[in-house]
Order: C-alpha cells, then structure tokens, then sequence
C-alpha cells in the first residue's frame, strides 16, 4: 500500500486559476453533494437534543394556526362573510412562514458558520441556500396538513390554478433566497442585519392576506386606485395570492348555502401575469443579491 | 516548468476596529480620534512554487504567514496582486480544522472532504485510512465539540492529508498533537511530497524545514524577507543560534 502512494500522482493540467472563485449561485447547484450534506447537517442540529424532533414541526403550525384562526375568526369575527376562512388563513401562512423561514435562518447562516468558513473555502452562497432548502424540508409537513384539509372541505383545481400554486411557490423561493443571500453578507459586516430581519419579519405577517381577505383592500383602496397598485407590488402578498388560488379558492362555492357568505371571493385582476412578472423582478433582485454577495465574500474570513 | 502557485505582489490588508457600536463612532468622532486604523498583514509578495516543489514558510509569530497561507488557500482573497493556484487544494489552516463542534467526527469528516472537492465514492474509499491515521477510535461517533484540542487536529490533519489535492497546504501541524503524531505527520507528509503534490508547510522548528523542503521563504512583518535554499533561509532567521535541544529540532516543538 505504501508503495503505491509513493508513485509519483500525474501532475494537474488544468490552467492557473485564482483560488477560491466559484462562480456564484449557479454553480452551487452543481455542487449537490456538499449541498446534501449541508442541508443534512442543519437539519440534526435543529433538532439537537429534542425528543419530538420533526414532530415539532406539524405542533407549531398547528398551534399557530389555531390561535390565527381563533382570535381573528372568532374574536374579531373575521371569518363572517368569507368561505373557509382557516384555509385562506392556512394556505397564506405556509407561505409566510417559509419566506420568514428563508429570509431569517438564511440570514444567520454565514455568521453561524464560520467555523467552516475561516478555515475552508467553498462557494459561500451554499450556506444561504441550503437555509432554503430546509425551510422549504420544512413547510412539507404543513403541506401535508393543507392536503387533508383541502380534500376534506372538496377540492376541484383547474390546471390554471395548480400553475398559480406552483407559481407562487416560486416566488416565495426566489424572494427569500434573494433577500437571504443580501442579508447573510450584510449580517457578517454589522450584526444588527440579524435584528432587522426580525423587524422585518413582523411586518410580513400582516403584508399579506392572511388573517384578513384581499377584498377588505379593494374596498380600502376604492377611488385611491394606487393603494391597491401599492398593495399587489409587494411579492408576498403576490405569493400568497397564487397560493391561495390553488388551495383555497378551488374549496369555495359559487352558491354558498349561507346567505351571509360572500358568493365568489375576490380577488385581484391579472393574477397570473401579475405573478409573473413579480417572479421576473424576484430573480433581477436575486441577480443583484449575487452581486453584492460576491462583491462582499472576499472579506468574509477576516471580518467573521 | 510547470507552476502550481503563482503569487504576484499580494497585498492584505487588515483593519484594526477599534469603533464598533454608533455610540463608539459618534465618541472618536467628536474627539476626532481616528475611526480605523488598518495595516497590512501581507505586503507585496511574490513567488513562484513550482509543482511537486516543497516550499517552508518560516517567520516570528505576526508575520503573515498564515494570512498568506489563506490567501494561497482561497479563504482570503488579497487586496492587492493576483492569487493564481493550479489543481486542488488542501490543508490545514491555523492548526485546527473546519468542524462543526455539533456533528460527530465521522459526519465531520464526510463534510469536510466533501469541501475539499472529494466526492462520496472517493471519501468512502479513504475513510478508513483517514480513521486509522487520526486514531480517534470509539470517539469516531462522539461530536467533534466534545474532541480534546489534539484529538480534533488529529483528525482535521488526516482528512487534508488523505484528500486528492495537488496542493497541499500544512500550517503549524506539529503545534498541537504529541510525539508519536508528529513522527506520522512528517512522514505522511514526506509521503505527500514524494507523490510530486505541490507542498507549503509552515513551521517554527528549522529541523523539520530543513528534513521536508527544498526550499524556504521567510516572512518579516508581511514582507518577502527571504526567498532562497533552506540552510541559508534558516540562518536567515538565526533560528540556528539558539540553544534549541535536539530533539526538538528534529521534530518541531514551537519557539
């Protein structure tokens, strides 16, 4: 065995590179192996030491939902008027939940990892991504809850709205990851980024229509046309929006057998060419997010 | 000649944060103290390694070594000057390797050669090698946070120098670790050396430069102090007049 190591290796032929250039986002993507790894490795320390494990992940939503769809239903009595309430609620929390998910994990993600940062290099933009990834592992569970829910209430999609769905999916992604990728970068520099993200992250919840339907915008906003403009630039209330027509719209009932209850529920116009054009300016944001990332990485190991 | 590193007037500077918090600016502000203060940890460096060349970076503690070695390593890039490297690298920066204190070693070292490029076939195949070398035994299956400093070395050290790398980069190895693993250490590095990889080795004991290399760097205060054959490189440094014991010579206890 000795004797083969000492065999001379063939001397590498490829050409003179500066070190530790990746190439950015895209080339993560390649790397899947580390990137399993990774996700894998954020995964079992989220779950370090707890007894439940995984299971946390269905109690939370669930008990965040509860208490959603308790008070404002109920207490505030929101859910007059508007069919299936919980799953309008539902539908848009899975959504806000993964963007804030992406956006707050993600941005800490280079910060809690310089360990490996300092000593290694490797295209730091797998950190953020594989904080996606796992938030999205982790909506799965709440996916899985929002199925059962669906069928149960009678659900009849059209092809139109699964492509809403999924569009809105990806919206929800590509925001997040752009905004987590500008973040983490920012977060090594001043560690305020970290507290701001949760600022921000309070603000999302109510930015979008979930624990009160679109229509109580339009009626806000009649004669201010902008409000409404204003309202529907926002990508999440956008992601929302696509998702809710896949999930809750499709349970609802043109003829409702309480009169009370509003017939068809609103919602805005153009959703879809709307929601692909915000996809387009979520991936410019992302384009630029990459950009300052890679513009700030070479500084990482020194200032972490 | 085939060049495996090629470092051209590198520059890196540092600076010193003295100010972090709004308060503490707003303060040196008004008193008009300065707000940063920088200084350059490497200064102008240039060099060539050609490959299968076995280069030692010598120098007092502060000099940059280990900032050029990050800079080689692509965990730093410099601020001044091209960085340009051929093949894979690997190493073991600042004594100590990249672990995450809440995975056990086994994951750890699974990542960690997955960062330096290895794939899963590759890494299973060395596996028990890299085991063996670090003999960490029954702690295999521990979390590294948990390792003793020299155990968690032993393994950082086992995982770079069994990676495929054409470059292979070894920072103050011999700090850490006792007798019988720095005698494995030199050897599997006199192994690394024989196969023709490119090797940097960083080392306060002017034996082991002098056993390993062919030729010597030294670094003063981030300057290229001296670029030449080792004896000469050692004089240099008058690490030779002092009264080290032999034996420390020979196998590198930190001066």
């Amino acid at each position: 065995m000795a004797t083969d190591l000492l065999e001379p290796r063939r001397p590498p032929d490829g050409p003179l590179e500066p070190p530790g250039d990746y190439g950015g986002l895209h080339n993560v993507f390649r790397e899947r192996y580390l990137l399993r790894l990774l996700v894998k490795k954020e995964l079992q320390a989220r779950y370090q030491g707890s007894f439940l494990g995984l299971i946390w992940s269905y109690i939370q939503p669930l008990v965040r939902f509860l208490a959603y769809y308790l008070v404002i239903g109920y207490v505030l009595g929101l859910n007059r008027g508007v069919q299936n309430f919980a799953l309008h609620i539902f539908a848009a929390m899975v959504m806000v939940h993964y963007f804030t998910e992406t956006f707050s994990a993600g941005t800490r993600s280079i910060v809690r990892n310089k360990g490996l940062i300092q000593k290694l290099s490797m295209p730091r933009e797998m950190f953020p991504v594989a904080s996606m990834l796992v938030s999205a592992y982790h909506t799965l569970p709440q996916l899985v809850i929002l199925f059962v829910a669906v069928f149960i209430t009678g659900w009849d999609p059209t092809l139109a709205d699964v492509a809403a769905g999924l569009l809105g999916f990806a919206i929800m992604a590509t925001f997040g990851m752009a905004l987590a990728l500008l973040f983490s970068a920012a977060n090594v520099f001043f560690r305020d980024f970290s507290n701001i993200v949760t600022t921000i992250g309070i603000f999302v919840t109510w930015s979008a229509p979930m624990i009160y339907p679109f229509d109580r915008i339009r009626k806000l906003a009649q004669g201010h046309e902008w409000v409404e403009t204003l309202y529907l630039t926002n990508p999440i209330a956008n992601g929302v929006l696509l998702f809710q027509q896949l999930f809750w719209i499709p349970t609802t009932d043109p003829t409702p057998a309480d009169p009370t209850q509003d017939p068809i529920p609103l919602m805005p116009d153009y959703l879809l060419t709307r929601g692909l054009i915000v996809l387009a300016a979520c991936l410019v944001i992302l384009a630029f997010s990459q950009w300052v990332f890679s513009r700030l990485e070479g500084k990482f190991a020194e200032r972490l | 000649m085939n060049e495996s590193i090629v470092v051209n007037g590198v520059s890196k500077r540092f600076t010193m944060q003295y100010h972090r918090t709004l308060k503490q600016i707003t303060i040196a502000a008004v008193r008009r103290q300065p707000l940063s203060e920088t200084f350059l940890a490497v200064d102008d460096v240039s060099f060539t390694a050609r490959q299968g060349e076995a280069i030692g970076l010598m120098g007092l503690n502060g000099s940059g070594k280990s900032t050029l070695l990050k800079l080689i390593s692509g965990v730093m890039r410099p601020d001044g000057g091209t960085v340009l490297t051929r093949g894979r690298i690997a190493g073991l920066i600042a004594a100590g390797a990249g672990f995450h204190p809440q995975l056990t070693g086994r994951d750890n070292v699974f990542l960690n050669a997955a960062i330096l490029g290895m794939s899963e076939a590759e890494t299973k195949a060395k596996f028990d090698e890299i085991v063996d070398f670090a003999s960490v035994g029954k702690f295999l299956d521990t979390p590294t946070g948990q390792y003793s400093s020299g155990m968690s070395a032993r393994l950082g050290f086992a995982v770079a120098a069994f990676a495929e790398s054409d470059i292979f980069l070894a920072d103050e190895v011999l700090a850490v670790g006792d007798q019988p693993f720095k005698k494995k250490c030199l050897q599997r590095m006199a192994e690394i050396k024989a196969e023709g990889r490119t090797l940097f080795y960083v080392s306060h004991s002017p034996g082991s430069v002098r056993r390993m290399c062919d030729r010597a760097l030294v670094l003063e205060s981030g300057r290229l102090g001296f670029d030449g054959p080792v004896d000469d490189g050692i004089a240099y440094l008058k690490y030779d007049a002092s009264d080290a014991r032999p034996e420390d010579d020979e196998i590198g206890a930190d001066i």
